[in-house]
Parts: structure tokens; C-alpha cells; sequence
């Protein structure tokens, strides 16, 4: 980790504007932009936070932001409401208790660990839609959608870099 | 002393612990939304207000986010219709040939259908109303195929209505806003739309799973589908009228899907057809109820004291009357009843 370019943890910096990219970035997302017969592709940029910020630090409000982040998605995708914010949350709280093996990890490390969040997020969300929908979610599109939401874990390495070793409390 | 010695240090399981805490509030939370939110829910009706009202604000705010994504597009299309304006127009040479052939074809069909028609009877469906849209947000994931369309129950959009692109049906509107509707579009893993085969007639449900080929479910045939068969709405169910365009028939290693005609071409304007159900295909005036026919009743049963006068003057011949039955009987007053009234009334 870069020593020098550690920020202090005010909450507006780690969580709000994050947050806020993250739903500017699905906004962007979702415009119906196609060219020769492509689709842009549709990243969970909401699994960058949930990851970085369950590294971070223990935080109050990071679920919470999550939660609303979640139910943005919900509603700008048409989701059934709920379904992001649960997949959020699971994969925040599943690298919440990973934390203690993951502080500290090399850039290669937390990718993979970032990757098998992004994969249990998807199951769940996956589950819950064949549940409701009772019809299985499309395979390969689900496989690409992960694949292009894995693709941002340098965004989410950004992030813990900046703020990691803000709180000592928690190190 | 290093600050992990010193006092802040004792902040440390407090704040893990209410972190721990706020984590299982959210997910409560989320699981009770993402239970509210099913339809018959108590809380449905709210969940689906506080969707209609978000699609009214983001529906201009991504029309402006996706302002630049259609500038480009018709940028790009102006300049590949000018640089292929030379092999477009040998193209569009050899289509008006072929098409002048059909053309005559096609009028002498016309006449003989209209002719057939006529003979036989046939009162086919009157034209439907429709609105036309831009569409302005698009989710494609695997989870959710929907787009936001910029009108609405102002342009008399109501939910349930089928949505056509040029070349076929897109989905249909599952909610609807002031000035934005919901588009479910027919790839969803929640659509479910009634469809045949053109060539067999074939019944089948064509069943979306986030892919972009849908599956052709409960398929209900001796003669099995062909690659290549144009599939039409069925117009079972009453929801989407029959014979819209829907795709062709294509084989997967599953089954058999559909290769959707709106994939043709991008879904950017779309025709919102404002069909209600199939009640809406018939003169309103047919539909309204009818005045029942007046009361008559058979003449009064002749007293022995009228009997006398009666033998002098006969009463003047009533035919028997048919009482309907939603109407009871008045006391005292015989009826004639005819035979499915009794039955129904002896039900009663």
C-alpha cells in the first residue's frame, strides 16, 4: 500500500462520493446506447464499495449506504426492490468477516478474494430471481455481467488504498 | 506511546459491535422490502407508488444522460448513409423490384380476402389506438431486461399494453407514471407471453430467461416446430392481441427458442399499442347492458266471485309471460316460467 497517499476517514470522502460515482456510473450505464449490434455491458459498480469498504474499516453506516445504493439499482433496472441491497450486503458482510486474513493483502490476493465476493453476491441474486421468476437467469449473461463487474476491482483497490490505513483502531 | 495503546484504542469493540448491528438492521431491512415488494404484499401498493414516482424523476434526467448515446447514433448513422448512400441505393433498387411483384400480389389478395370476407361475414379486429416513445433507460443484465419509455398514463398508457418496435413486439408495460412507463421486455426472466407457431398454429409460452433468444415453453404440438417458423402472438389470455410479429423459430441445445424480430434493429422508439382487452375490439354501445323489457305478468287467477262476469266476457288472450330471473316474482301472482328459469330458480 502507498504510505503517502493515506486520507484521513471523513465519511463524506470514503463513503458518500464513492456512493455517488457508483450510482452516476449505473445512471451512465443504463443509457440505450448501442453500436454495431453491441451492448454496452452492465458492471455492478455498487460491488466496489461494498468490497472496499468492508476492508476499510467496521463501519455503521457503510451498510446502510449500501442498502440505498442497492434499492437505486432496484429501481433504475426494474429489479424486484430489495434484491441488490441483499446481494450487496451479503457480499459486504461475507468480506466483513474475511477482514482480519485480508487487511494487508497483495493487489493479486484481494482480487481473487474480491472475485469470490462478486461470485456469492451473484448467486444470491441469482437464486432469489429463479425463485420468484421460477425460470433460472440466463447462464452466459450471468457469467458476463460477472465477469465485466470483476473487471473493477482496480477501482475498488483505489479505494482501499486511500483509506486503509486512515483508522489505526481497526488494523 | 502509539495510538493503538492509547484511549482511542478503547472505541475498538463498541464500534465493531454497532457495526456488527447495523449490518443485520440493513439486511432486515432489505429482506422486508425485497417481501413487500411481491405483488398481494400489504405493502405492494406502496412499493409500486414509490417505483412510479422514481421513474418520473430519473425518466428526464436519463433522457439527458442518454442524450449524447442518441446524438451519436444518428451522427453515426448520417455518416454511414452518406459514405453507403452508393451500394444502399443498388440495394434499395433491387428490394423495389422484388417488392413491385409482391405489390401486385399483394393487391389481388387484398381483393380476394375482401371478398371472402364479405361472403362469409368474417368481422375482423378495428385498428387500435397506439402512442409512440423514446425509450430512456435500458437494464440489459441477466437479472432484469426492462426500459423506461418517456410517456405515459397522461397519453393514456395503461399497464398490460403491448410495446412494438418496427419490426415486432418489444414486451409490454408493467408500470406506468404520468409522463413514464415501465417496459418488461419480452427477454426478462419474468416475462411470459402466449404465442403460436404461424405454420401449426402450435400454442406455446414464450418464456424469457435474461438471454436474448426466449424459451418456446409448454409447446403444445404433433408437428414439431421448424427453424426458420414465424411465431405471433396467440392472443390468449386476452392481454396481448393476436397475430403481433414476435421472432422465428430457432434450436438451441435446450430446446427450442425464438429469435426476436425487435432485435433487428435497436430499440429506441417504440409504439405503445393502447389495447385494454379484447372488449375493447367491439363496439362500445354492444358491451353496454341493456334495458331489461318491462315486467309482464300472466292475468290474475279469476276468483270464484269474478268467475260469473268472467264466463260472459272472456278475458282477451294474453300470451304467457316469461319472467326474467333476476326479477322475483310478485306474490300471489302466477308466472309461467320456462323450463331453464325453473331449474334456476329451484336452485335458488
Amino acid at each position: 500500500m502507498a504510505a503517502g497517499a493515506v486520507q484521513p476517514l471523513n465519511p463524506l470522502r470514503w463513503l458518500a462520493l464513492p456512493a455517488l460515482a457508483c450510482a452516476g456510473g449505473a445512471l451512465i450505464f443504463a443509457a440505450p446506447m448501442e453500436a454495431l449490434g453491441l451492448r454496452l455491458p452492465e458492471p455492478i459498480f455498487a460491488l466496489v464499495p461494498a468490497f472496499a469498504w468492508a476492508i476499510i474499516r467496521p463501519s455503521i453506516l457503510a451498510p446502510f449506504a449500501l442498502l440505498v445504493l442497492g434499492l437505486f439499482q432496484d429501481l433504475l433496472w426494474g429489479n424486484a426492490l430489495g434484491l441488490w441491497p441483499l446481494a450487496l450486503l451479503a457480499a459486504y458482510g461475507l468480506t466483513a468477516v474475511a477482514r482480519p486474513a485480508l487487511s494487508g493483502q497483495s493487489f493479486w490476493t484481494l482480487w481473487a478474494w474480491y472475485l469470490a465476493a462478486v461470485m456469492a453476491a451473484f448467486a444470491l441474486a441469482c437464486g432469489l430471481t429463479w425463485l420468484m421468476a421460477g425460470e433460472a437467469p440466463d447462464l452466459l449473461g450471468l457469467t458476463l455481467q460477472g465477469a465485466v463487474s470483476a473487471l473493477l476491482f482496480p477501482l475498488a483497490w483505489r479505494l482501499i488504498d486511500a483509506f486503509e490505513d486512515a483508522d489505526i483502531r481497526f488494523k | 506511546m502509539s495510538l493503538r495503546d492509547g484511549p482511542l484504542n478503547d472505541m475498538k469493540p463498541p464500534l465493531a459491535w454497532l457495526a456488527v448491528a447495523a449490518l443485520a438492521v440493513a439486511l432486515i431491512a432489505a429482506i422486508a422490502i425485497f417481501v413487500a415488494d411481491r405483488r398481494g404484499a400489504p405493502l405492494f401498493p406502496a412499493a409500486s407508488q414509490v417505483r412510479e414516482k422514481f421513474d418520473s424523476v430519473m425518466g428526464p434526467v436519463e433522457a439527458v444522460v442518454s442524450a449524447p448515446a442518441h446524438w451519436a447514433r444518428e451522427g453515426v448513422g448520417a455518416v454511414s448513409a452518406y459514405v453507403m448512400a452508393g451500394s444502399q441505393n443498388r440495394k434499395l433498387k433491387s428490394e423495389l423490384a422484388e417488392t413491385r411483384f409482391y405489390g401486385d400480389q399483394l393487391n389481388s389478395l387484398r381483393d380476394e380476402n375482401a371478398r371472402l370476407r364479405a361472403l362469409l361475414g368474417v368481422r375482423t379486429d378495428p385498428p387500435l389506438p397506439m402512442v409512440g416513445a423514446r425509450t430512456v433507460v435500458d437494464a440489459r443484465g441477466p437479472l432484469s431486461n426492462t426500459r423506461l419509455a418517456d410517456v405515459g398514463a397522461d397519453q393514456g398508457v395503461l399497464e398490460g399494453n403491448p410495446v412494438l418496435s418496427e419490426h415486432g413486439l418489444v414486451g409490454r408495460v408493467v408500470g406506468v407514471a404520468p409522463s413514464m412507463s415501465r417496459i418488461l421486455l419480452l427477454t426478462d426472466v419474468d416475462s411470459r407471453v402466449p404465442v403460436l407457431i404461424a405454420r401449426t398454429n402450435a400454442r406455446a409460452i414464450l418464456t424469457g430467461d435474461g438471454g436474448p433468444t426466449p424459451k418456446l415453453a409448454y409447446l403444445r404440438t404433433h408437428d414439431a416446430p421448424r427453424v426458420g417458423d414465424r411465431v405471433l402472438t396467440s392472443g390468449d389470455g386476452g392481454v396481448i392481441p393476436r397475430g403481433l410479429p414476435v421472432g422465428t423459430v430457432v434450436q438451441s441445445l435446450e430446446g427450442w427458442r425464438v429469435a426476436l424480430d425487435c432485435d433487428a434493429a435497436p430499440i429506441d422508439f417504440v409504439r405503445i399499442l393502447l389495447f385494454r382487452d379484447f372488449s375493447q375490439l367491439v363496439a362500445p354501445g354492444a358491451m353496454a347492458p341493456k334495458t331489461l323489457p318491462p315486467l309482464t305478468t300472466a292475468p290474475p287467477t279469476p276468483t270464484p266471485a269474478a268467475q260469473a262476469p268472467a264466463t260472459q266476457t272472456p278475458a282477451p288472450q294474453t300470451p304467457p309471460a316469461k319472467v326474467p330471473m333476476a326479477k322475483a316474482p310478485k306474490a300471489g301472482v302466477p308466472v309461467i316460467q320456462s323450463a331453464p328459469a325453473r331449474a334456476a330458480s329451484s336452485d335458488l
